[in-house]
């Protein structure tokens, strides 16, 4: 498959009066041409500030991306000019961002806004522009469109607005969406409506979406491959199967474990022990080994590599040393993996791995 | 990626199991500080605002300990040391500076007139000594500040708490009653009061008062409002806490940081407002002194003795920016909202 | 919007009412009268005299009396002035003063909103300190300082501009400028802190995600949505300004009504003070007013959902 984005070795740091804080340190992966990759990772993992470094829209100072590159049609967009990453943010590459209530501008008409997208990349006169903008609704599944080009946000409800959100990113028929947990700040059944339309537009317009999300059921709905990203870096990538049915760090268990659902059967949910280090001061050697159960000796002292668990599935924990002991994920993993097997089945998906 | 033989030199010694202590994990890294210890933390890291705190210091010193350190009042009128501009030992020397006795001619009006004290400040036209005059009318502007901004508060607590705790239509009523107020321009309201009770220091306080109470009240109501249906104040209630404790202990520790802006920003406002009042002929009547009431006195000679007007309208400025900085300041580190 | 303006139209009027009530009965509790300076007049003198001021009626009736004036537009005549009616009086000296109103919000809004603007793109600069720091000295220093440094200064030593009265354009700068001080910093405060609220919201993100330039973001999306809460000071400020002119037209000596106000106080003319007093009211209260309404048909969120109702 073709590669479209590649990453490699990014590291970002915000600069703050205490000192350096370093929220990625080291994140290397590759982003296929027509799929989902999705991010997950608690708050403060980095997922989201590395989503943002892609579009170059985190600011600096505070924050600098120290070193790595990140390469998207043979251009290294951490060496482009701001003018140059204008070009390709909203044309190339497009965002959404968590919370619809408050990412589009009150005083300014929804048409408006997605004209604006489509001016700026597309030399198109108004009134196409403004065609194009009706048609963008629609795609998107808004009715009465004409009518709805002349509202302002406050007239939309939180569901609608996210799909406006989406119209704008799609105005220029990106090669390449991003989505800042586009479904959290959303009702459940909203969720669904928006992640459905998101899957029905990747099929109709064949772009890439890197999906930032910390919900492990809507990656198992959406993604083709996961990245488990752990205090700033990626500590397992793999195909969802993979991840789901097969995970090697601790970390994906300890996820996977704490994930709720309906019809869980423990009375009890589990939580990963402590609370993410302080990156400000990041640890010696593996930076989850403070709250991992299974955490060896050299854990304290050297990061683990990444291991390679087949072509297409990685993981940097030492358990997949040849010299380590041989451990088994909890029985609530095991149980939660037989589980995803049949989500998977039920999406229509045939069980891989 | 690195590739696994890299690695296989490796002692099999450290793949032996080391789970973390549980106990450590919760272990919390930097050192908590109470929300008091934080503000003033970030509050000494402002250095505006520790100018501004240092400079109310020495004003306030000064207002205190010079009208007492001198022999002369500020109401003792000498005629024959009338009009003198200002001499201070040692500075008199440079001379750049206005201090060398010498008056807009460049005369050194000392000798002319065969004066041997020093004015460190002049004297104004009925030979009063404007050193102690200014430093008397600092004390005065201080303690109208101090003293509204006081009332205010307490009006101002009893009013928002009462409205914002009882809520529904006594909270209803209380609010149309500030809201009609609040239409009414102030400066209006304050020049009729004072016309009506003689200048005087407690009639300026008081009429300031008399409109000023609304915005404390308003801060205090707000925050009681927004505190009242909080969850730790519904579990205490749950409890059963009395009304009273509900109070003292839950809500004023949460009211105050509001509070102590709205009053650190009232005060230079009610000095200014005093100033204003003298400088329109109701403020403080002579001999008495006020800053406002020095700066007025001194345009009547601005461009023969500008030194009447300038020196009391630096100090009245330095005081007023003083506060405005330190206010900033507190408002800046009880609000972590608004960090850097 | 209609019951919107309704409601702010009601409370308007209940307000007036209310400052001419309460002005009224506080005049009558003065100490004073049009006859407090001539003790030679016979009662006969006397009581011809209170009978023309409507003065030898009851209280109760002199009330409704004043209202039924008002109504009319008369706020009496002066005590001092020669009898002349109080609108006459105001109405002479209503020109300078808002010409030097006008003058100085336009020049003051419209540098500190250029200061403020400037503060928050470069936050946390030295331009931003610098603006931040001017500001606070602006609001710091009360006016009637300012323009006494100002006429010591460029009026007495180094003689660029005249130092007091009202002839000409030139004779309008200094007074302006000492009346413009506290807008200036106000609006450059208040405008710094929105655009910077602004600055750091997700609709910025998003416009910047469209691949819009800087520029682009800041002029149609930050500053148009910073500029709608500065409306709202500009009631606060119309106070300040009215406070101002009572100083700057005394330092200056300029025929305003600030100048005729201070001076009637100082001569105990009530009736051109409760109708000044009045007119000011009403007129800072017409400004809230506006201010209020416009800021209904400037924003979308209030001017649409007021308009459902």
């Amino acid at each position: 498959m073709e590669k479209i984005l590649q990453v490699n070795d990014l590291h970002i740091s915000f600069d703050i009066h205490a000192g350096e804080v370093q929220a990625v340190r080291g994140v290397t992966f590759d982003l296929y041409k027509g799929e989902t990759l999705a991010i997950v990772g608690e708050s403060g993992s980095g997922k989201s500030v590395t989503s943002k470094a892609l579009m170059r829209l985190l600011p600096t100072p505070p924050s600098r991306i120290k070193q790595g590159e990140i390469l998207f049609e043979g251009k290294d967009l951490t060496k482009l000019s701001e003018k140059d990453m204008q070009s390709i943010r909203g044309a190339k590459i497009s965002m959404i961002f968590q919370d619809p209530m408050t990412s589009l501008n009150p005083t300014m008409t929804i048409g408006k806004q997605i004209m604006e997208a489509i001016l700026k990349h597309q030399k198109l006169s108004k009134e196409e522009a403004r065609k194009r903008a009706i048609e963008l609704l629609q795609l998107v599944g808004i009715k009465n469109a004409e009518l709805r080009m002349k509202q302002y946000p406050h007239q939309f409800s939180g569901g609608m607005r996210q799909r406006v959100v989406i119209a704008i990113a799609l105005a220029c028929n990106p090669k390449i969406l991003i989505a800042d947990e586009p479904t959290t700040a959303l009702d459940v059944t909203i969720q669904a409506q928006i992640l459905e339309l998101m899957k029905d537009i990747q099929k109709k317009l064949g772009m890439s979406i890197i999906f930032i999300t910390h919900d492990l059921g809507v990656v198992a709905n959406m993604a083709d491959r996961v990245a488990v990203m752990y205090a700033g870096k990626i500590v397992e990538i793999g195909t969802v199967d993979e991840i789901f049915y097969n995970p090697k760090h601790p970390y994906t268990w300890g996820l996977l474990a704490s994930m709720p659902s309906l019809d869980h059967k423990d009375t009890e949910l589990y939580s990963i022990p402590g609370s993410p280090p302080d990156l400000l001061n990041p640890p010696k050697g593996d930076a989850f080994a403070p709250r991992n159960p299974y955490a060896l000796k050299i854990d304290y002292e050297l990061e683990p590599p990444m291991f390679q668990v087949s072509d297409t599935h990685y993981a940097a924990t030492w358990l997949l040393h040849e010299m380590a002991p041989k451990v088994e994920p909890p029985a609530i993993v095991r149980e939660r993996m037989k589980r995803f097997a049949d989500i998977v089945a039920r999406k229509g998906g045939k069980p891989r791995g | 990626m690195m590739a696994k033989q890299q690695y296989e030199q490796l002692s099999p010694e450290w793949f032996q199991p080391a789970p973390p202590n549980v106990g450590e994990q919760e272990k919390i890294n930097r050192p908590s500080l109470t929300f008091w210890q934080d503000a003033w933390l970030r509050l000494r890291e402002n250095k505006a605002a520790i100018v501004g705190l240092v400079m109310i210091i020495i004003l306030a010193l000064m207002a205190i300990i010079a009208p007492m350190a001198s022999d002369r009042t500020y109401k003792d009128q000498n005629l024959r040391h009338a009009k003198l501009p200002p001499k201070i030992p040692v500075l008199e020397h440079i001379h750049w500076l206005p201090f060398d006795g010498r008056d807009a001619n460049g005369v050194d009006v000392y000798k002319q007139r065969g004066v041997k004290e020093y004015y460190w400040f002049g004297t104004d036209d009925l030979g009063r000594d404007l050193w102690v005059r200014t430093w008397y009318g600092t004390r005065i502007s201080l303690y109208i500040g101090l003293l509204a901004a006081l009332i205010d508060l307490l009006i101002g607590i009893a009013y928002g708490g009462i409205s914002g705790y009882y809520g529904g239509r006594v909270d209803n009523v209380m609010q149309r009653i500030i809201e009609i107020l609040n239409g009414i321009p102030y400066l209006i309201m304050v020049i009729l009061f004072i016309l009506i009770f003689e200048p005087g220091i407690i009639s300026i306080t008081l009429a300031m008062v008399i409109t000023g109470w609304t915005t404390m009240a308003r801060i205090v109501r707000g925050q009681v409002l927004k505190l009242k249906n909080m969850e730790y104040v519904l579990a205490a209630r749950t409890l059963g806490a009395p009304t009273s404790r509900l109070i003292f202990k839950h809500l004023i520790p949460n009211v105050i940081g509001p509070i102590i802006i709205t009053t650190m920003f009232t005060i230079p406002s009610a000095i200014f407002t005093e100033a204003f009042l003298s400088f329109i002929g109701l403020g403080i009547r002579p001999p008495e002194a006020s800053l406002g009431s020095l700066v007025n006195d001194g345009y009547k000679s601005i461009q023969t003795y500008p030194h009447l007007m300038i020196i009391p309208a630096v100090v009245i400025s330095l005081l007023i920016l003083s506060f405005n900085l330190v206010a900033d300041g507190i408002r800046d580190a009880l609000d972590p909202k608004m960090r850097k | 919007m209609a019951r919107y303006t309704i409601q702010r139209l009601v409370y308007m009027v209940i307000t007036l009412f209310i400052i001419a009530t309460v002005t009224f009965f506080l005049m009558k509790l003065l100490p004073g009268s049009p006859l407090q300076n001539q003790e030679k007049l016979t009662p006969e003198q006397r009581a011809i005299i209170l009978k023309e001021y409507g003065l030898d009626k009851p209280v109760p009736v002199q009330y409704v009396q004043y209202l039924g004036n008002l109504l009319k537009g008369d706020l009496g005549v002066s005590f001092q002035y020669d009898n002349r009616p109080v609108t006459e009086l105001i109405g002479d000296r209503i020109g300078p003063s808002a010409q030097l109103g006008f003058q100085a919000i336009v020049l003051g809004t419209l540098v500190g909103l250029v200061l403020g603007i400037l503060a928050a793109i470069r936050h946390n600069s030295w331009g931003d300190y610098t603006a931040t720091v001017i500001a606070v000295i602006g609001i710091s220093v009360p006016s009637f300082v300012l323009a006494g440094f100002l006429q010591y200064f460029i009026g007495v030593k180094l003689q660029w501009l005249p130092v007091a009265f009202w002839e000409g354009f030139k004779y309008t700068i200094m007074p302006t400028l000492a009346l413009s001080v506290g807008v200036i910093a106000n609006t450059a405060r208040f405008m710094r802190t929105e655009m910077l609220e602004v600055l750091s919201s997700d609709y910025i993100l998003t416009a910047r995600a469209k691949g819009i330039s800087n520029a682009g973001v800041i002029i149609k999306h930050a500053i148009r949505n910073s500029l709608i809460p500065v409306i709202t000071i500009l009631g606060p400020m119309a106070v300040n300004l009215m406070t101002g002119t009572l100083v700057i037209e005394k330092i200056f000596a300029v025929p305003g009504l600030g100048e005729q106000f201070v001076r009637s106080i100082e001569l105990n003319d009530y009736p051109v003070i409760m109708g000044t007093t009045l007119f000011y009211s009403a007129l800072l209260i017409f400004v809230i007013f506006i201010v209020d309404i416009l800021y209904g048909i400037v924003d979308p969120r209030i001017r649409l959902a007021g308009g459902k109702k």
